[in-house]
């Protein structure tokens, strides 16, 4: 089937995809972060009584405001286009998908409605406990939203609570707790959030040494630098554990994803962990400078244990119980075969065959041998299954060292403002307000490692990406690509200018 | 008491927007950008593709399967 698929419409559908996504994650992290540093700097409000601490918050939720509402919908548009450019995979997923994606609406339309009124316009209107209240509604409100995306596409990466019907050809829901929980959901649902913690503390402190360089906002950049220190440095910290927990259950359940990522091609017992190197898409890495058996602790405590390579998974590795790909897709045209004839059968009243071929999708033999690989049925050639590796690699790189410095930035923001020092190092004022970017950098990545590396899957193990995308004009996506890229830019230029603008106004009396 | 409470409502968003200063400008943003979104794109540009070739669930379930295994 999949030499059948014009590969211009798959491509230019995955870069409108992306397009899209990317634009959506560049407003979204702040307003995830930024929400729970308003909470805090409010609670210092309400616990002190300090007026300045209200002006701290006020500044900082104008600011906030203009990230919600740039950036509020653009998320809706990823819903057009599973509906225009994804309608087989939009029907696979049945009801999966729609679940969460129902919850979120719900959310998002109560915190917008009547929290985000209230922390706007409540100031001064209601006592002040009934507004932190609300401030704390809208933190929490907006990461909840959050989780229902995230779970969402954690099933994607790793399907789970889920069983697939035949007559509908659609994926039902058959235990919504195992989607929820999937240790897929609860990791990127944490690390993903908590990125979007550290975004924001980069951007509180970046915002803030502005003020000190211009000699502004003293005692405002320094309070407001003190809450993103404290709060960025232990949020950067589970940051990382965070992400070391993803990177494991990576290894165990998209095992491909995680060879990519280190550029393993051939598995290897001690495997050491690759600070740099040349990788390659189907040769060893070159020039490879590597911490031995660090890779092999980080994926199971343990450094001599085994990390599996790209040349198991695609040869197979008997010694221990690994299939081949060949196997996998021979197995995934059976599961496919098996779909065909019933649906010939019903079209022909045969009902013997039908009530036979029907039965093994209720039977777990099949499930587990066959239908379990029913994705592989759309491939023919192996090396397919192989994602992009230098890409990947690098985006993973880019994205940990990021992590890194985002907690050494944290420690050293924090002991200037413990000691006082803040002003006297005017080359780390300008390295704060430079590293603005670099979180939304670092999330970019990490979302590279995520969608790029689970290629040539919409649905891990069950739906290709090409097999996932509606029949329709190359041509008509294109159009849209480059109208997206329009309106986005438009809007990033919009959110940028005015809150530059919202900057240099500074903050005003209370 | 009920049309009291609705009042005061009504109340706290009419004063909420008048005193708004770059809300004015962030609503005027959000206003053409869902216009742009639904009226433009959504009608426009992204039909939903199984919903407007095919008349109902049986339908679409038929074409889908037919799509999963040619």
């Amino acid at each position: 089937m999949i030499e059948n698929i014009d590969l211009s419409l798959v491509d230019w559908s995955r870069a409108q995809f992306a397009l899209t996504a990317a634009y959506h994650w560049i407003f979204v992290p702040l307003t995830l972060g930024l929400s729970f540093m308003l909470a805090f700097m409010e609670t210092i409000y309400v616990k002190t009584g300090n007026p300045e601490w209200k002006r701290i918050t006020k500044f900082w939720m104008i600011l906030f405001g203009i990230n919600f509402a740039i950036g509020v919908a653009t998320g809706i548009i990823l819903e057009f286009e599973f509906g225009t450019n994804w309608s087989n995979y939009s029907w696979f997923v049945g009801d999966i998908f729609g679940a969460p994606l129902a919850i979120e609406g719900i959310f998002a339309f109560f915190m917008e409605s009547t929290f985000i009124a209230i922390m706007f316009f409540g100031w001064n209107k209601i006592s002040r406990k009934t507004h932190l209240i609300s401030t704390w509604l809208v933190a929490f409100g907006a990461n909840l939203s959050a989780l229902w995306i995230l779970v969402a596409n954690a099933w994607m990466q790793y399907p789970a609570g889920m069983h697939f019907n035949p007559d509908t050809a659609r994926n039902e829901m058959i235990n919504f707790w195992d989607v929820l929980f999937s240790p897929m959901a609860i990791h990127k649902f944490l690390h993903t959030i908590t990125s979007g913690f550290v975004l924001a503390a980069v951007f509180v402190i970046g915002v803030s040494a502005w003020f000190l360089l211009k000699k502004r906002e003293q005692a405002f950049s320094r309070r407001s630098m003190a809450v993103a220190a404290v709060f960025g440095l232990l949020t950067s910290i589970f940051l990382v554990v965070t992400g070391d927990f993803s990177s494991r259950t990576i290894a165990k359940y998209q095992p491909m994803k995680f060879a990519a990522t280190e550029a393993l091609h051939t598995g290897t017992s001690g495997a050491g962990w690759t600070v740099f190197g040349i990788p390659s898409q189907t040769e060893e890495t070159s020039m490879k400078i590597e911490i031995p058996g660090l890779l092999s602790f980080m994926t199971y405590y343990d450094c001599d244990a085994y990390v599996v390579g790209i040349n198991d998974l695609l040869e197979g590795n008997a010694a221990r119980g690994m299939m081949s790909a060949a196997e996998k897709i021979e197995r995934g045209k059976e599961a496919r075969q098996v779909l065909k004839d019933y649906k010939a059968a019903k079209k022909n009243n045969d009902e013997a065959v039908e009530k036979r071929l029907r039965a093994k999708f209720d039977d777990p033999v099949f499930q587990e041998e066959y239908f379990k690989y029913f994705g592989y049925g759309f491939l023919n050639n192996p090396q397919s299954l192989v994602p992009n590796v230098p890409l990947t690699f690098w985006s993973f790189r880019v994205m940990v060292g990021l992590g890194f410095y985002f907690v050494v930035l944290f420690a050293v923001v924090l002991w200037l403002v413990l000691k006082d020092r803040l002003g006297k190092r005017r080359w780390l004022l300008w390295l704060m307000l430079l590293s603005i970017p670099l979180p939304y950098l670092a999330g970019q990545a990490g979302w590279i490692v995520a969608e790029v590396g689970r290629q040539p899957w919409a649905i891990q193990d069950y739906l290709p990406t090409a097999a996932a995308v509606s029949q329709i004009d190359a041509g008509a996506v294109q159009i849209t690509f480059w109208l997206f890229a329009a309106i986005f830019t438009t809007l990033l230029i919009a959110e940028i200018s005015i809150m530059v603008r919202q900057i240099k106004q500074g903050p005003k009396e209370v | 008491m009920n049309s009291r409470l609705l009042y005061k409502i009504f109340r706290f968003y009419v004063d909420g927007f008048r005193s708004m200063t770059v809300g004015k400008t962030l609503w005027m943003i959000i206003g053409i950008k869902l216009f742009i979104m639904f009226a433009v794109l959504k009608l426009f540009f992204f039909p939903n593709f199984l919903k407007s070739n095919f008349d109902n669930d049986s339908e679409r379930s038929e074409y889908v399967i037919e799509q999963l295994t040619k």
